[in-house]
């Protein structure tokens, strides 16, 4: 992807970080839930430079049948990045990365959506980056959860998430593209706060033990202010003045 | 990786009725891994090999090093590729074909925790800087399954890269050229281990065994180094973890890899 200016500084001596931020600033988020016609429920997240666009279906049949489960519905999730997303063209076909992302944001959902409620049904999340700009897991994982409850299925829980990191040997808030190639540790966090549950934990980079806590409590922190942005934009839907 | 069936759910029902009592089901210790046993250079025509045991999980990695293209943006670095497969005959539910999600999850996952690490510097492994660098493979097949391959995969590929021999070469001619007879390590900076334990009910196991891994909820891989520092992470499975625990997760993650550190070093150094 490649940074804008290799010899940028990471963190300045007042606090500040490459894109102006303080240490514990996430970037700018703006969430909207709906907006998708077809889809049963869906979600856009503006995350930074983030552009991601998510569609619920379901509860629905399973295609194919065996993969149905006769006990509870099951979740299926695809993470994909548009061609068009980063600075070189991406392949289409859904790389090494982009599977395993699928399968960790799906199992970052499951705690959350009550699909026992569901036997023998799907429901289907489509996760479409459009633009990627450092933290897409998280700002998708946060939009899908907006996009799980337009759509009406029961949650116990909405799953918020954000990045911590280490750059400078400073523990920092939503861990930005630069930040991520440049930075010491980039650890991405989905976080139930009612739940008070961790669903999706990840981590690169090396954090002492000290370190490894404090990162994971200021993600944690982040994860309550990301959460308030998406019941905001639940709320602006449903029972905002445009709301029809 | 193994299929959930109804054995499986009535396992579950004994595990968690053990664990209520502070047991576990093959008599170990909740924050106690499986005995490892290793074997270096299972395979003397890899420049590097181990093939291990953890409990009833096996495990070959062979390493094969040789020279390769770097990639354009990191002309002066070597490579490091770490890859995981389950081979057909390791579980009766193992079919052939691409890799599938669990498997893709753990190749990246293996490769993560020694590659973040830093334990091969790769800085050192350059032939002639953008044209030719050392590339070092460790290629991971599973071929007994009993859970947790996550930890198998990373303790047979850390146990043959600490041993394997690196020929060298010399950039002859516009190309690199084997120097024959020249042997050497491998430019060593750490030893990662990864400690996965498993959350059953409200319980926390270390290197869950295969009923284990089939009746857990969630499960985090924690890659500690030869510092004591965490520096890799991934969580899985359909539930979250609290806090606390992973915080204690991250504890016991350095407490156990650091006994699992010892044994990688010991059999190593028997094999120099």
């Amino acid at each position: 992807m490649g940074g804008r200016d290799a010899t940028m500084v990471l963190l300045d001596e007042n606090g500040i970080r490459c894109d102006g931020r303080k240490i514990d600033e996430p970037r700018r988020i703006m969430i909207k839930a709906g907006g998708l016609k077809n889809a049963d429920g869906s979600a856009y997240i503006e995350f930074g430079d983030n552009k991601i666009l998510v569609g619920v279906f379901g509860p629905r049949d399973v295609h194919p049948k065996h993969m149905s489960n006769t006990d509870t519905g099951i979740l299926r999730v695809r993470y994909h990045m548009e061609p068009f997303s980063v600075g070189e063209r991406k392949n289409p076909a859904p790389s090494r990365r982009e599977i395993e992302i699928s399968k960790v944001i799906k199992e970052a959902l499951e705690p959350a959506v009550m699909l026992e409620k569901f036997p023998r049904t799907a429901v289907d999340v489509f996760i479409e980056i459009l633009q990627a700009d450092g933290g897409t897991r998280c700002a998708a994982l946060t939009a899908a959860s907006v996009a799980l409850a337009d759509a009406g299925i029961p949650m116990r829980d909405m799953v918020a998430a954000i990045a911590s990191g280490k750059v400078a040997d400073t523990i920092i808030l939503d861990v930005n593209n630069e930040e991520d190639q440049a930075g010491q540790a980039d650890m991405p966090i989905g976080y139930m706060p009612s739940e008070e549950k961790i669903t999706l934990l990840q981590l690169d980079g090396v954090l002492t033990p000290e370190e490894y806590k404090k990162c994971v409590e200021v993600g944690v922190e982040g994860c309550k202010l990301v959460y308030d942005l998406q019941k905001k934009a639940l709320h602006d839907k449903y029972f905002g003045e445009k709301a029809d | 990786m193994a299929s959930h069936s109804v054995l499986d759910e009535l396992k579950r029902t004994q595990i968690l009725e053990l664990l209520e009592q502070g047991k576990r089901v093959d008599g170990r210790a909740l924050d106690e891994a499986r005995e490892l046993s290793i074997e270096i250079n299972a395979i003397p025509k890899a420049n590097g090999s181990a093939r291990i045991r953890l409990g009833d999980t096996e495990v070959v990695c062979g390493v094969k090093i040789q020279p390769d293209r770097p990639f354009p943006d990191t002309g002066d670095k070597g490579l490091f590729i770490c890859t995981a497969e389950l081979l057909p005959l390791s579980h009766p539910t193992v079919e052939t074909g691409p890799p599938q999600p669990p498997v893709i999850e753990l190749a990246r996952v293996t490769d993560r925790g020694i590659r973040e690490s830093h334990m091969i510097d790769v800085s050192q492994l350059v032939i002639e800087k953008d044209k030719s660098v050392i590339g070092v493979f460790a290629d991971n097949v599973v071929v007994d399954y009993d859970g947790n391959l996550f930890d198998a995969c990373s303790y047979a590929a850390t146990a043959a890269l600490l041993t394997s021999k690196t020929p060298k070469w010399n950039w002859t001619d516009e190309k690199p050229v084997l120097s024959e007879g020249e042997e050497g390590q491998l430019p060593i900076n750490t030893i990662p281990v990864s400690v996965t334990m498993g959350k059953i009910g409200n319980y926390i196991v270390v290197d869950p065994n295969g009923d284990e891994w089939a009746s857990m909820d969630a499960r985090v891989t924690i890659t500690t180094d030869s510092d004591g520092n965490i520096c890799a992470l991934q969580k899985g499975g359909n539930d979250g973890f609290t806090l606390d625990e992973i915080v204690k997760c991250g504890e016991t993650s350095i407490k156990v890899g650091a006994q699992i550190r010892e044994k990688l070093k010991s059999s190593s150094q028997e094999n120099q």
